[in-house]
């Protein structure tokens, strides 16, 4: 009898199919429960948060990177490593503000958007604004106060989808202990 | 049992997760008639042995089970007092089984908040800047051994000197925690953790890093 504990998470695969049905049913119903884009826009923001909060444990349990010493150790961390773990894409970082607390992230695809058409009358909705709450999330744990927005969107037209990342500042409150 | 107990302890301090799993060795059960050779006193909400050591039972031995009924601190289970219902002639012969007293949970809270202050004093005192908590601390019984996430979340572990691979049985428990405790939605961070699963594989894992690791000096 196999003595490895029950996680058969490593060849446990799941149909994207399902997940980008699953996340479409969710825009929707969230359409229909508050029928303002903006509103739309900050729920998936707050439940990116729950999210990210979660996730960033998981992926420093699974990935065994170390604390980033700056914000460009972040984004690099966040676009080879994290994006590929958990949704297989690697963005491209590029667009670095000259003080070094800014950048972007390009996605040529989004797995949360195949076969998703934005119609006219939720032009302001930001469909994957998970991912925005997801990344604020993980990084507020790990005392990075950071904010994230969508500037381009495939849905919208444009030909790429970029994410501002921007480092707002680290958080000293409840550091733990042996960081300063 | 190589582990003897496990502690996840939170941001601020305090413990959200206890596991004991060790037998406990020095318990010993006898029967007695009146009256009782052995002076017992009261000290920390207990009934301890202060005098009479003989046949295993040793000073400051408590008293655990009257009966075969165990004993919530100086209360039988029926909520006699203990002391009372000893000095009485009328209830003997008596078995009492007397143990090393186990840690109540408002203790090992406190334990568990006092390693907290302990584990940043540990850092404060280094020569060296940005120096790790306290990563072990050991006795000639057990060893303490500590991670400390990068979100602030300490394991605990207390295990035998010898018991090798505590390392990586600590990331194993993280990736437990990840896992059963975080993926719950149920389960709201910080709070204590009382999913199921999450013991379940707890105590998996502490089976198989027991048996993968107790060959061989150190850890």
């Amino acid at each position: 009898m196999s003595r490895q504990a029950n996680r058969g998470t490593e060849s446990k695969k799941m149909s994207s199919e399902l997940f980008t049905l699953t996340y479409g049913a969710l825009v929707t119903q969230l359409c229909r429960d508050y029928e303002n884009d903006e509103d739309v826009n900050k729920q998936l923001d707050k439940m990116g948060y729950n999210i990210g909060v979660r996730l960033i444990e998981d992926f420093l349990a699974r990935s065994n990177v170390g604390r980033c010493h700056d914000f460009r150790e972040t984004a690099d961390v966040i676009a080879k490593v994290a994006f590929k773990m958990y949704l297989g894409i690697t963005p491209s970082i590029t667009n670095w503000s000259p003080a070094g607390d800014e950048f972007s992230l390009i996605l040529e695809n989004n797995p949360l958007v195949d076969f998703v058409e934005l119609p006219d009358n939720h032009s302001s909705l930001i469909y994957s604004n998970l991912l925005c709450g997801v990344l604020r999330g993980a990084l507020e744990m790990v005392q990075m106060a950071v904010e994230a927005k969508f500037v381009q969107d495939t849905l919208k037209g444009d030909g790429v989808t970029e994410i501002r990342m921007r480092f707002i500042r680290r958080i000293e409150d409840n550091l733990p202990a042996g960081e300063e | 049992m190589a582990i003897f107990s496990v502690f996840v302890v939170n941001k601020a301090g305090g413990l959200i997760y206890q596991l004991d799993s060790y037998a406990p060795r020095a318990e010993a059960e006898k029967t007695f008639s009146y009256p009782l050779d052995l002076l017992l006193k009261l000290h920390d909400e207990r009934v301890l042995v202060a005098f009479g050591q003989r046949d295993g039972i040793r000073v400051g031995h408590a008293v655990l089970a009257i009966n075969g009924v165990d004993v919530s601190g100086k209360y039988t289970a029926d909520g006699k007092e203990v002391l009372e219902y000893l000095g009485n002639p009328a209830n003997y012969p008596v078995s009492i089984r007397f143990g090393r007293p186990r840690l109540t949970s408002n203790e090992k809270l406190m334990l568990a908040s006092m390693f907290h202050s302990l584990f940043a004093i540990g850092s404060q005192l280094s020569p060296e800047q940005g120096s790790s908590g306290i990563e072990m601390l050991e006795t000639d019984t057990f060893k303490l051994h500590c991670f400390q996430t990068l979100t602030g979340i300490k394991f605990v572990v207390l295990a035998d000197p010898r018991q090798a691979g505590i390392d990586s049985l600590l990331r194993k428990i993280y990736e437990i925690y990840s896992d059963f405790a975080l993926k719950n939605p149920f389960y709201s961070l910080e709070m204590p953790i009382r999913c199921e699963l999450f013991d379940q594989n707890l105590k998996l894992a502490l089976e198989v890093a027991e048996k993968a690791g107790t060959f061989g000096p150190g850890s």
